[in-house]
């Protein structure tokens, strides 16, 4: 599967792009043919939509139709409450929690399933070690280090979580183009430094953070490590071992899974000393008049009866991204892809991109804006042709200020696997449309 | 959809905004944000004996909100409190999709190209927001 023809220049500058002294162009990149798409046919929105090019997935997945599936089959075949039935439908959907429980931790690299919890969302799973774990470690006169590129749901419970345990929140800031230099994180993590919290990918500039390298700063000093793999886990393999992370969490829904969902893995003996967020149901082991035993890791921070349902489908949904496609398979093609777009998206004198100019520095996110014509704009007008892009803050604004963007709001394209060339050049018509729109 | 970006009223108002500049002698001021977009804007009217002399705006934002605030200020202008009240009720109506009669179109004028925003809801607050801005300064100004 060799695509010749897809050959642009790897070096050649931007018009509008940033040029980093850390940046080396990359030389080579995955040679897949992205004219085809063995993939579209098994997702429902995209084969039933051809006229659309799906390039949002960092907000939101298309879901296979294995996920669907498996919603509706737990409702068919073992609809029941879990954890406390005695009866054999609710043992098997109990049991049904319990695998993907276990295979969560296989796909993250978790030593043990009993340290996943589940939750909604990547904020919540990022609320529930600000709020809980973050007091049983933090003195006032502490501090609590963030990337600037964090998303709003690791930035704002640090806020919170450094208000109220008078500790201070310090920012790491990368080059202009999202690396982040060796010097920059000496000063920040230091002895004083009690959590580093970052996002494993940059939602805005694609960039991958090195989340060892700040795991073992924290560490040197006796601090934690929180990664957001919000939008990692979806395109890479992730080790939360080899990367040093004390808690990880992530959203099944950017991974192909249901919407409603959320992982927290964390390490045991800190989910052990973490007070619950949420109390009630399902997650004691008794109660009197006056006081209640918690369960065990998990069940003590899932309050409620959990969405069994969306649980199971997000076992086939890391079923099909991890068994069915593979991480290797994802990975060249998303890569091809990027490739394709970036070799396309430098060559339009109107459009800036943010970020590198690298095509492989980008993971599966490209923004830029075209110039003197607001995103949403671009946005409306690019939606006229089906082309779905992602236009805002991207629950970034820190980010946008600092980097100095107009508006605080720049446009998005985000590719997945199930993507193909036709949906990038359906995209960079699109931006000439919007160029001409407004400049005739 | 797409006649909206086609227009060539729309265009040329977001383009060349006449009415967007700092007033001298504004009687009335008000801003007005749209937070999902980033939109801000000031709106300075000069209204002397019920009458809206002069209408300006500043600030910035996407097309269809400089656009808009654009329209607006050259409706307005000359009309009295009672009437640009009226023709902001009849914006909103058709910009949240209510039926507007032939000739509730012909009285809003240019603004009626911006009908089919009622087809993007995405983008109703855009088109909003000069309008809300009016009609701030309007309550305040009968209260």
């Amino acid at each position: 599967m060799i695509d010749t023809e897809n050959v642009t220049c790897d070096t050649c500058a931007a018009p509008g792009g940033v040029v980093d002294a850390s940046d080396e162009a990359s030389r080579s990149w995955p040679r897949v043919d992205i004219e085809a798409n063995p993939y579209k046919a098994d997702f429902p929105l995209l084969a039933g939509n051809p006229g659309i090019a799906f390039l949002d997935s960092a907000a939101t997945a298309q879901r296979p139709a294995a996920v669907l599936e498996a919603q509706t089959r737990f409702y068919e075949t073992m609809n029941a409450n879990p954890l406390r039935g005695l009866y054999s439908l609710s043992v098997e959907a109990t049991e049904a929690i319990a695998r993907v429980r276990a295979q969560v931790a296989r796909v993250i690299g978790a030593p043990s399933a009993l340290d996943v919890v589940f939750t909604r969302n990547t904020s919540e799973s990022l609320n529930l070690v600000a709020k809980s774990f973050a007091p049983t470690v933090l003195e006032p006169g502490d501090e609590i280090a963030i990337t600037i590129m964090e998303h709003h749901s690791n930035l704002i419970p640090w806020q919170q979580a450094a208000a109220s345990a008078g500790a201070t929140l310090v920012y790491l800031y990368p080059t202009k183009t999202g690396e982040l230099t060796d010097d920059e994180i000496a000063s920040k993590v230091g002895e004083r430094t009690k959590i580093v919290a970052t996002t494993q990918v940059s939602n805005v500039l694609g960039v991958e953070v090195p989340v060892a390298k700040l795991g073992r700063a924290v560490h040197a000093h006796g601090g934690y490590l929180v990664v957001d793999g919000a939008q990692s886990v979806p395109h890479m393999p992730v080790d939360v071992e080899a990367i040093g992370a004390d808690f990880f969490a992530f959203s099944a829904h950017k991974a192909l899974g249901p919407m409603g969902i959320g992982v927290l893995w964390g390490r045991h003996e800190l989910l052990e000393q973490m007070p619950p967020m949420l109390t009630g149901g399902e997650m004691i082991d008794s109660v009197s008049e006056q006081g209640a035993v918690w369960a065990p890791v998990p069940e003590k921070f899932e309050a409620g009866t959990q969405d069994a349902a969306g649980i199971y489908a997000t076992g086939a949904a890391l079923d099909y991204l991890v068994n069915q496609v593979g991480y290797e398979a994802i990975q060249a093609r998303e890569q091809a892809l990027v490739h394709h777009l970036m070799g396309e998206i430098t060559q339009l004198p109107f459009v800036d991109v943010i970020g590198s100019i690298y095509w492989d520095r980008h993971h599966g996110v490209v923004s830029f804006n075209v110039r003197g014509i607001h995103p949403h704009d671009v946005a409306s007008i690019m939606d006229m042709d089906g082309v779905c892009i992602r236009a805002g803050h991207h629950c970034a604004q820190p980010l946008l200020t600092w980097l100095g963007v107009e508006n605080l709001a720049c446009c998005r394209a985000s590719v997945a696997f199930y993507n193909d060339k036709h949906d990038i050049d359906a995209f960079i018509a699109g931006l000439k449309r919007v160029w001409s729109t407004f400049n005739g | 959809m797409a006649s909206l970006y086609t227009s060539t009223t729309f265009m040329d108002h977001n383009a060349h905004p006449d009415y967007k500049y700092e007033m001298d002698g504004a009687t009335h001021e008000h801003d007005g944000i749209n937070p999902s977009c980033g939109d801000e804007l000031t709106l300075q009217l000069r209204i002397e004996d019920g009458v809206i002399r002069e209408a300006s705006f500043t600030g910035h934002g996407c097309a269809i909100s400089q656009a808009s605030a654009d329209i607006m200020a050259e409706l307005v202008t000359d009309e009295t409190v009672e009437e640009a009240r009226r023709l902001s009720g009849l914006f909103l109506a058709m910009i949240r999709g209510e039926e507007l009669s032939e000739d509730d179109f012909e009285d809003l004028d240019e603004a009626a190209e911006l009908r089919d925003i009622s087809h993007m809801p995405a983008r109703v607050k855009c088109a909003e927001l000069a309008w809300r801005t009016l009609d701030g300064i309007l309550d305040e100004d009968a209260a």
